[in-house]
């Protein structure tokens, strides 16, 4: 039989605000143990939330750039449960009424194939504390430092068929995260969490199947892997004759499977109810048009920006504006050197490979966009040939300077001297007697030859044109 | 000196005629001579009292400080108090030393009040006789086999003894107004939010309120104005401004038009307080007031409804007492599970524990519509009933309890019994309205209230009511024989 799987991610992103969702402790990441948590972190008797403002706003502009509906009033909601880093023995979230729904995202999966993916809701709520076990006997150590840390929660719909779709959809809106400077989306860190409902259905089926949770898969590669596995065992499962129950499972990367955490029936009931301690929020369509005007471009304007105005392919184009910093910085490089092409063929060869091999991310770059932009200024005016820039790249990434410097040091220039060049290349020839009858015999394929010997003698600094036309010109007389 | 009220006290300060150090002393001797009959303290803090007076009396000498600059109060144990132990009458919190002050007790501390100590309570609040603490049940000072009533039945105890000249309590169903009535002292529940609640340990958020309780009106005017204020930790504060209270309370009452609801009257309320209402109402009309019947027809739904939404508030403000972090946590946990359920059993008092199952359960799956979403609904039917009367009346009149003081033990058996010593406060709290109760008499030598209940945010006219009433009764200058 054919199956389908059906895919919804929850994905918990952090928010990017200076203090806490409900209080005013910090939210850097990092800090020794409890000294970021308050008495309201803390669930201390009497002290009451107060919403912090930018959470809002960040709500709003995720809003906006899902083009969802802002809620005018959303309620905080009280999710009760007991656990040791949950201090006041309940979360606040959203229930009923989130602050954003009914919005989209469109992810591209080939070329030209793009799709899009519904988002159900996103609602705002405090994260929890962490239990510490490792490096303790007996216990389990408390670190309160994340807890009443903003968090948006995105809800997609089940509109995702496979792993692959499941990853798109989750680094567009990584990326999109990004481009609105609303979560630094560090996934280390915890700053962007997966949780994934997983079904399947015979093909052609239309109702859903049972499903399961596979709760924080925190890495593109853990979700693709923690989906393929669970689409496979439940797939095996119901052909086998089996039923899939449904459950919350943990994915174990060490063994790359998903296992059964707790069931359906041994769920808790979260006793959800509004928070008699925060009003209602209630969002005037004069703060959304405020927060709207300070929307940057998103990544799927910038994209069809690029192909228009670059001249750029599809592909070309997705991975340029794969976040705000690359395609900003591939802006700068372009205009630099005044070619589109060169510029985009540099930024995702020469440095997105230096980059990739050093772990290091654009923002973290050795060479600037201005330092790479005069680098392709020197290809494009025959300074330099490709092939020698990309020794002069790397010396600029070694932090020898800007190409110019590393051109005059280390003397690579090109050689363009017409009278020069033909005194090397009769040099040449008359060096290689049997080859040069050979050419003129009609065995063409030797000019390569000759020009790997005129470069040689150049230490690769002849400009390759006019090597070209000049040995032509010789052999052929 | 203990026989004065707020305003003579401030005068004799002013004049120099004692010092708060004088005073302060004084009220500490009558503490720890009279008190171990009324158990009306968990915590008397002499050493930080005297050092507020001193330092009281060092502002007032170069001519600063502030309305109540020495003035002697007691703090229920209910609000956080930095330094000094907050029990909330549990043995959950009996170890808790909170680092923050809470807003009413920083706003009286600005005023310049001297705290002399904690007072006993209902645990978490959670009472109407002060019965179910943990430091042992309040005597009534005019009677000692009686309550006090509650939860705030050691403020109410502590001040009708003349221990201290006034005490803050809080009203989540009446507990400000029933003990009020019950001592025979003044008690004011303001509007919800025109206190705020930082720092007030939370029984049902969106019901509890903070006030005043003391021997007359005119007292109570002097700390409200202290107490009431923005807060914005507090998010249902109301940010408006504070009247001058004490300002207006002498206004005459002539068109003034006071409201009686006939569902405060009918069955379930004892003959003699009716009389003694009934004497009231003469008292204000010959004032100059009007008198009209009205209908609250939702009233008898107050109760019912009450028991859904603050437990419901009450099992999940009481989740954070888990013995993970602060107050009592059980010995030797074998896990996770255990230190909870042992933590939780032996921490909490059985009437706490009544009500978080309660609320646990109205909040379920499956009975949330029914319960909890219902009880809301009627909860706004209840608060309409007020708005319409408010449109033909400027005050509405009633008993505070159906009775007097009732007997220790009488209705600890059966808390159906118990809750309906509140069935005319409790609908306050569901409208967000403030109420004041103030002495009316005695049945049997047990004092009885009477109730004034105004519209949102009309603290004014309800304490020129109650004044003007003080002015022409001395039922709030009665003292508890022994304690004279």
């Amino acid at each position: 039989m054919n199956w389908e799987a059906v895919i919804g991610l929850e994905v918990h992103i952090q928010l990017a605000t200076k203090t806490k969702i409900f209080s005013g402790a910090a939210t850097a990441y990092g800090a020794a143990p409890n000294t970021q948590a308050c008495a309201i972190d803390l669930g201390m008797p009497g002290v009451l939330p107060v919403l912090n403002e930018q959470a809002v706003r960040m709500a709003v502009k995720l809003g906006l750039a899902l083009g969802a509906t802002i809620a005018p009033r959303s309620v905080f909601a009280r999710k009760n449960y007991f656990y040791p880093d949950l201090p006041k023995g309940y979360q606040i979230s959203q229930y009923e009424l989130p602050v954003v729904a009914d919005g989209e995202l469109t992810i591209e999966l080939d070329a030209d194939v793009s799709k899009r993916i519904g988002i159900i809701r996103a609602h705002l709520e405090e994260d929890a504390g962490k239990s510490l076990h490792e490096g303790f006997e007996q216990v389990t150590a408390i670190d309160l430092n994340r807890a009443g840390t903003p968090l948006i929660e995105v809800v997609s719909a089940p509109d995702m068929r496979s792993a692959k779709e499941a990853v798109a959809y989750m680094k567009k809106l990584h990326s999109l995260v990004r481009y609105l400077e609303i979560s630094d989306g560090n996934m280390q860190e915890g700053s962007f969490r997966c949780d994934a409902n997983i079904s399947v259905r015979p093909l052609g089926e239309q109702r859903l199947g049972t499903r399961t949770e596979v709760k924080n898969v925190n890495s593109f590669r853990f979700v693709e892997r923690a989906i393929n596995y669970e689409i496979q065992r439940q797939i095996e499962l119901l052909e086998d004759g089996g039923k899939v129950v449904q459950e919350t499972r943990l994915f174990d990367t060490s063994r790359n499977e998903t296992r059964p955490m707790r069931t359906k029936e041994e769920a808790n009931d979260y006793r959800y109810f509004p928070d008699p301690d925060l009003l209602p929020l209630e969002i005037e369509p004069a703060l959304i048009e405020e927060v709207r005007k300070t929307l940057p471009e998103l990544p799927d304007a910038k994209r069809e920006r690029f192909m228009r105005d670059y001249g750029l392919d599809a592909y070309d184009s997705t991975v340029l504006t794969a976040s705000r910093a690359l395609a900003d910085y591939f802006e700068a490089v372009a205009a630099q050197c005044a070619d589109a092409k060169l510029a985009g063929n540099w930024v995702m060869g020469e440095l997105a490979g230096a980059l990739n091999k050093a772990g290091l991310d654009i923002t973290e770059t050795p060479v600037s966009s201005e330092m790479l932009g005069v680098l392709l200024q020197r290809i494009k005016d025959n300074t330099l040939s490709g092939k020698i820039a990309k020794e002069v790249f790397e010396a600029m990434w070694n932090g020898e300077g800007g190409a110019d410097a590393v051109i005059e040091r280390r003397g690579l220039k090109q050689l363009t001297d017409r009278s020069a060049l033909e005194a090397i290349i009769e040099e040449v020839i008359a060096a290689n007697p049997n080859q040069t009858q050979q050419y003129r015999a009609g065995k063409e394929k030797l000019l390569g030859f000759f020009v790997g010997q005129v470069m040689k003698a150049t230490k690769g600094q002849a400009n390759p044109q006019l090597v070209n036309e000049l040995l032509q010109e010789k052999l052929g007389g | 000196m203990h026989k004065k009220t707020i305003a003579q006290l401030v005068a004799g300060l002013r004049s120099g005629e004692f010092t708060s150090i004088e005073l302060t002393r004084a009220c500490l001797e009558r503490i720890r001579r009279l008190d171990s009959k009324l158990n009306a303290f968990i915590t008397v803090s002499e050493e930080q009292a005297l050092a507020a007076a001193q330092a009281a009396d060092s502002a007032r000498a170069v001519g600063q400080g502030g309305a109540l600059t020495g003035i002697p109060i007691a703090h229920k144990d209910i609000f956080c108090t930095r330094g000094v132990k907050t029990t909330c009458g549990s043995r959950m919190l009996d170890n808790f030393i909170a680092p923050y002050d809470a807003h009413v007790v920083e706003r009286l501390k600005a005023a310049g009040a001297v705290m002399v100590g904690k007072t006993n309570m209902d645990e978490f609040a959670m009472g109407s006789s002060n019965e179910t603490s943990f430091f042992g049940p309040v005597r009534n000072p005019w009677v000692d086999t009686a309550v006090p009533g509650g939860s705030s039945g050691g403020s109410a105890a502590a001040v009708a003894a003349r221990l201290v000249p006034a005490a803050t309590g809080t009203d989540t169903g009446g507990s400000i107004r029933q003990p009020a009535a019950l001592c025979g002292i003044s008690g004011l529940k303001p509007t919800y939010g025109r206190v705020s609640r930082y720092g007030m340990i939370a029984f049902a958020s969106s019901l509890d309120q903070g006030g005043p309780m003391a021997r007359t009106v005119e007292d109570l005017a002097w700390l409200i104005e202290a107490m009431a204020g923005f807060d914005p930790r507090d998010s249902t504060c109301v940010e408006r401004p504070v009247p001058r209270y004490a300002a207006g309370i002498d206004a005459p009452l002539t068109g003034l038009t006071i409201g009686l609801p006939k569902e405060y009257f009918g069955e379930g309320l004892s003959p003699a307080v009716g009389d003694l209402i009934q004497a009231a109402i003469d008292v204000l009309h010959r004032l100059g007031a009007q008198i009209k019947e009205i209908s609250l027809p939702n009233s008898r739904l107050a109760v019912p409804v009450y028991y859904v939404i603050a437990p419901a508030e009450a099992s999940s403000n009481l989740s954070r007492y888990d013995g993970a972090r602060y107050g009592y946590r059980c010995s030797q946990p074998r896990d996770l599970e255990d230190m909870y359920e042992r933590t939780r059993s032996e921490g909490f008092g059985a009437e706490v524990k009544r009500r978080i199952m309660v609320g646990t359960y109205v909040l379920s799956a499956g009975y949330y519509d029914a319960y909890y979403l219902k009880a809301q609904q009627v909860r706004r039917m209840i608060r309409d009933d007020f708005i319409r009367a408010f449109e033909e009346v400027d005050v509405i009149m009633g008993p505070t309890a159906p009775t007097a003081a009732f007997d220790l033990g009488e209705k600890t058996s059966d808390p159906v019994q118990m809750y309906l010593s509140d069935i005319y406060t409790i609908a306050v709290n569901l409208a967000g309205l403030p109420a004041l109760s103030i002495p009316t008499g005695f049945a049997a030598g047990r004092p009885v209230g009477l109730q004034l209940i105004g519209n949102f945010f009309a603290e004014e006219r309800l304490l020129n009511v109650g004044h003007r009433y003080q002015q022409e009764t001395d039922w709030h200058a009665r003292i508890p024989p022994g304690y004279e």
